[in-house]
């Protein structure tokens, strides 16, 4: 494998891009130099996160998106967009089907997009391991907009809170009352919430319940990293919030037809007012920080369990695995004795 | 160490609409523990040469039951080439005349499978051409 001119990707090189991020993907050593090269020049993307139940549309919703970013009359410069799509990888196969790019055949022939798969390859929180460092190669890439699709969600898989510095949950009509509403986990991270599927019978019930679950929680948190105990002043705000000496925002209930594209304006305008909000509160750089420090962590903890393995004595570990499936030692022993 | 994995684009170019093909190969290449981007239907070749290069690749498997292979999977070929993808391991699959396929391999295709092809062929063959087996 030839090694990557990191200065390649920085002037556009696609092709360098690409196989860079396999690289990346795959762990290979190469792949080391250029994602530090490219890090100086990173933190300038607005990171985009849509996640949401599987079936929801979030592929369509961000080809009509992303098509919009790219052609917004309001906007002077036309945005870079890359779109990070990542689809589960089969446990019991490691193989992995990836399809969302069925959705976004519009985007075809415009230089200004870059749309790359990935499988999850086993990660559980809805991205994959490197979804992180894919992000880290399209920023130095110079892509202004960086959207990132989960694999389908359900309540559990929020990794992309953690990611994205504005996180659109999409939700669509049918898929549950207002219990569902009120659970703990995916919802708890929307800065944007979208209904799809607006044009579907039960799209206005949707719509209510979600609100009714705003109107008890907000104030409470906003928009999952951001706690309400960053005090900055904020204009007094007539209703809803519990805490009006807090930074608040609030999260939009937006109904949107992805297929035929209506709603998607409105959407563009909050994803802009969000970020607007985020920099304009200083959260924006405690995002980064945030993300950061958890990126930073996670290589350490990959790190020390390589070293671990490296040092490891196999035949000690096997004699030792050995009294635990006898019931001869804890495991919790057994962790003493190995490392 | 590196943890790779096979990539593959399954695409359809050109106008017919029947895709059970495109879909059995690529869930049976999934299940062969590869990674499989599919297209969907009706993609032009620099849809198709554009996506290869954006998902980096290995191999890129065209499915057409149109007849008109001679005049896309060489003007796909050429795209893949133009765009710097020389490497790219190019297979195809259809209803193709015995004739036609001798000229689509000297164009530079890999291999052509004809309707009942095992979907282990189809597997093994990008495994060989990959030179990993047994690696």
């Amino acid at each position: 494998m030839p090694t990557i001119d990191p200065q390649t990707i920085r002037q556009g090189d696609r092709l360098a891009l690409s196989r860079a991020m396999t690289l990346v993907e795959n762990d290979a050593p190469e792949s080391r130099e250029v994602q530090a090269a490219l890090f100086p020049h990173t933190g300038k993307a607005h990171l985009v996160g849509v996640t949401g139940a599987p079936g929801t549309g979030k592929s369509t919703l961000v080809n009509q998106l992303t098509k919009l970013l790219r052609n917004n009359p309001d906007q002077g410069t036309d945005p870079k967009v890359a779109i990070i799509a990542v689809d589960p990888t089969s446990p019991f196969t490691g193989g992995a089907l990836l399809g969302d790019r069925i959705r976004m055949r519009d985007l075809a022939g415009d230089r200004g997009i870059f749309i790359r798969s990935m499988a999850s390859r086993g990660a559980l929180g809805g991205l994959a391991h490197k979804t992180a460092a894919f992000v880290t190669l399209l920023d130095g890439a110079g892509f202004d907009i960086i959207i990132i699709e989960t694999v389908g969600a359900g309540q559990a898989e929020v990794d992309i809170a953690g990611l994205a510095h504005t996180v659109i949950v999409v939700e669509a009509p049918g898929l549950g009352d207002d219990i569902q509403a009120i659970k703990a986990g995916i919802l708890e991270i929307a800065d944007i919430i979208v209904v799809n599927k607006a044009d579907h019978p039960g799209a206005d019930n949707s719509v209510r319940a979600l609100r009714v679950m705003l109107e008890m929680t907000q104030g409470k948190h906003n928009s999952g990293t951001a706690k309400a105990h960053h005090k900055v002043t904020l204009q007094p705000d007539s209703s809803k919030t519990n805490q009006p000496d807090s930074v608040s925002w609030k999260t939009p209930i937006l109904p949107v037809i992805s297929t035929e594209g209506k709603g998607i304006n409105t959407l563009v305008d909050e994803i802009q007012n969000h970020a607007k909000f985020l920099k304009d509160n200083q959260l924006w750089q405690q995002k980064e920080a945030a993300r950061l420090r958890k990126d930073l962590e996670a290589l350490i903890r990959h790190k020390l369990v390589r070293k671990w393995q490296q040092t490891l004595d196999e035949n000690k570990f096997d004699s030792v695995f050995a009294d635990v499936i006898e019931r001869k030692c804890s495991p919790i022993e057994a962790v003493d004795l190995l490392l | 160490m590196t943890n790779k994995k096979i990539r593959v684009l399954i695409a359809k170019p050109g106008l017919d609409g029947h895709d059970r093909g495109a879909k059995v190969i690529a869930r049976a290449l999934r299940d062969y523990g590869m990674e499989v981007i599919y297209t969907g239907l009706r993609q032009t070749p620099e849809m198709i040469a554009e996506a290869a290069l954006q998902e980096d690749v290995d191999v890129v498997g065209l499915s057409i039951l149109s007849g008109a292979h001679n005049a896309l999977v060489p003007a796909i070929i050429d795209k893949l080439h133009e765009i710097g993808l020389r490497d790219t391991i190019v297979f195809v699959g259809g209803i193709i005349p015995e004739p036609d396929i001798k000229k689509l391999k000297e164009s530079g295709v890999y291999a052509v499978y004809g309707p009942g092809t095992d979907t282990q062929t189809v597997a093994s063959d990008i495994q060989k051409a990959l030179n990993i087996i047994n690696d």
